[in-house]
């Protein structure tokens, strides 16, 4: 089970949070109607599936309910950071590790 | 068939003690070039290898496996075969599959020990109870077995079941495939293996694919662990690695890779003849010829290349199949392990075109593609072979995530395997 800092309520058990999904996946701007057939698939389907680094957002459900996101390492599982919702990622030195296969 | 698997190859070689058994195919180094490569030594990608030189007579093709025959999904999986899907498109293809299945120890020279038992579905509350319903009525339409069991019926056909399910897990109802049933998962690889190696096919094992390089003419320049190989036609069948391999390929797809996980008990006398699925809270079990209870957890909700799940997952099936069981409270659980399942967002498969030219995908299979095998070779077959999709794999394109025309069977059928 993963342990998930919560950048409000502190390090958490990952049966606290819900809805883990890609981070920093914002509604374009154009909205409901005049959007396109490319842009609306692109926001509800399309998603990074990387094998290293990668970013995430978990619901702290059964905590603070806020949404927060997670740096998370997706082959070792490791967790480089949690930062609030809304902020950018922090620089983390070996964030570039690539894993090929 | 060079040598035929039989009842008197079996005598003969019990003279030499089982000591002079041929390999039961060649290790080949790969050509500088072929017709046709296939990326992915798993089931799905042997079964494709197999029925192109069998269908298509196309024999100079080769499989690139990055480690050994089967040693990915293929071998971790709990091998529930059936075919009751819901929608039309899966429905024809499950069912394909299912049907290959039946025949196919014969047509292989190779005991897959596929083996009939049926699967039941339980439902465990009213709306359980009306999708059930729908479902088994949407199968038989399709012409695929699938009928209603009540409460009394569930009990008789699997006397194993506690219907009060602890109060927290009654059983109202469940719904029958009997034509469905188990496999060995190894020896699907391995008799696919065997039998394209027979017709030709260069399974290479320990060899990674690297990367890609398109060329005018159409070709493709695969960059291996062992070397550059040409190829006319390449097809991607890496279930788990699926978007790393079409990263190399230089195009997307809206597949997820998560930790699915499994488990399996001490063994014990039989006990429990069928397979009980319970989509709801994510539990199935059947029991090994071996005598072990063969358990499988629910998909993790993160992504993950790691082949190990979270704890919890297991702990939340097992919670529940104690429920259903009780008798099997004091059962010891002998392994657990995970693998990397390629899920969809409709949880239906990609058998499809790619945005690179003579290159094919077949992929997001996720938590239910062992059922799948055979009918996804043969159809990915025919989509390598001929260029073109065909009524069976063109609903399954990867240009749905554009269209929006979806195969959804999450709600449906899918939710496990
Ligand atoms: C725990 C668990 C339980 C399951 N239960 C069921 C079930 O009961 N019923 C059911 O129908 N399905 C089930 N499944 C799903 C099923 O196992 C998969 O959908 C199916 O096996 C995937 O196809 P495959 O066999 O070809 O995949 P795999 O066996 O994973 O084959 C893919 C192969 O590609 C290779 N590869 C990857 N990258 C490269 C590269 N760069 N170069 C060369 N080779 C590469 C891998 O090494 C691997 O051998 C389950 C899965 C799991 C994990
Ligand atoms: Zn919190």
């Amino acid at each position: 089970m993963l342990l998930i800092e919560c950048p409000h309520c502190g390090p958490r058990a990952e049966t606290e949070y819900a809805g883990c999904s890609e981070a920093h996946i914002a509604r374009p701007e154009s909205g409901g109607l005049d959007m396109t057939d490319a842009e609306w698939v692109e926001w509800v389907f399309w998603r990074k599936n990387t094998k290293g680094v990668y970013l995430e957002r978990w619901n702290h459900a059964a905590g603070c309910r806020r949404w927060i996101n997670c740096m998370r390492d997706t082959v070792t599982n490791e967790i480089l950071a949690t930062y609030k919702a809304g902020e950018k990622p922090p620089k983390i030195a070996d964030a570039e590790r690539e894993y090929k296969f | 068939m060079k040598n035929r698997y039989s009842i008197f190859s079996l005598i003969r070689n019990a003279f030499s003690y089982h000591q002079e058994w041929p390999p039961a195919w060649r290790s080949p180094e790969p050509k500088k070039s072929y017709d046709a490569v296939i990326v992915g030594g798993g089931g799905h990608g042997l079964a494709t290898a197999y029925y192109l030189a069998k269908n298509h007579g196309m024999t100079n093709i080769a499989v690139l496996e990055k480690g050994w025959l089967g040693g990915g999904n293929t071998a971790r999986n709990t091998t529930i075969i059936r075919s009751n899907y819901l929608w039309d498109e899966s429905a024809k293809l499950y069912e394909h599959s299912v049907k290959l299945w039946e025949g196919l120890s014969q047509e292989l020279n190779y005991n897959v020990m596929f083996s009939q038992r049926g699967v039941l579905n339980l439902a465990h509350n009213q709306h359980d109870l009306r999708e059930l319903s729908r479902r088994i009525n949407a199968n038989r339409l399709n012409g695929v077995d699938s009928e209603f069991l009540n409460p009394e019926e569930v009990k008789k056909f699997c006397p194993a079941i506690d219907l009060r399910g602890g109060g927290r897990y009654p059983v109202l109802g469940a719904s029958l495939q009997r034509r469905g049933g188990t496999a060995r998962h190894d020896a699907v690889a391995w008799g696919y293996a065997r039998a394209a190696d027979e017709l030709g096919v260069d399974v290479i094992q320990n060899c990674p694919v690297l990367g890609f390089e398109s060329h005018a003419d159409g070709s493709i320049t695969i960059n291996s662990g062992k070397g550059p190989i040409k190829a006319g036609k390449v097809g991607l069948v890496v279930a788990g690695h699926s978007s790393v391999i079409a990263d190399m390929a230089g195009f997307r797809l809206p597949t997820e890779s998560r930790p699915l996980q499994a488990l399996v008990s001490e063994p014990m006398k039989p006990c429990i003849d069928t397979v009980v699925m319970s989509n709801a809270v994510h539990a199935y079990i059947s029991q090994s010829d071996k005598g072990e209870l063969v358990i499988g957890a629910g998909a993790d909700a993160y992504i993950s290349y790691g082949q190990k799940g979270s704890g919890h997952q297991t702990e939340h099936t097992l919670a529940a199949i104690c429920e259903m069981f009780p008798q099997f409270r004091r059962v010891k659980m002998m392994r657990q392990w995970g693998g990397i399942v390629d899920t969809n967002p409709d949880a239906s498969p990609i058998i499809s075109k790619t945005p690179v030219a003579n290159m094919f995908i077949n992929c997001g299979w996720g938590t239910g593609g062992f059922k799948g095998t055979p009918g996804s070779g043969w159809t990915f077959a025919d989509l390598i072979a001929s260029g073109e999709p065909d009524d069976m794999n063109a609903p399954f394109k990867l240009d749905r995530f554009k269209t929006g025309y979806l195969v959804d069977e999450h709600g449906a059928a899918a939710v496990a395997h």
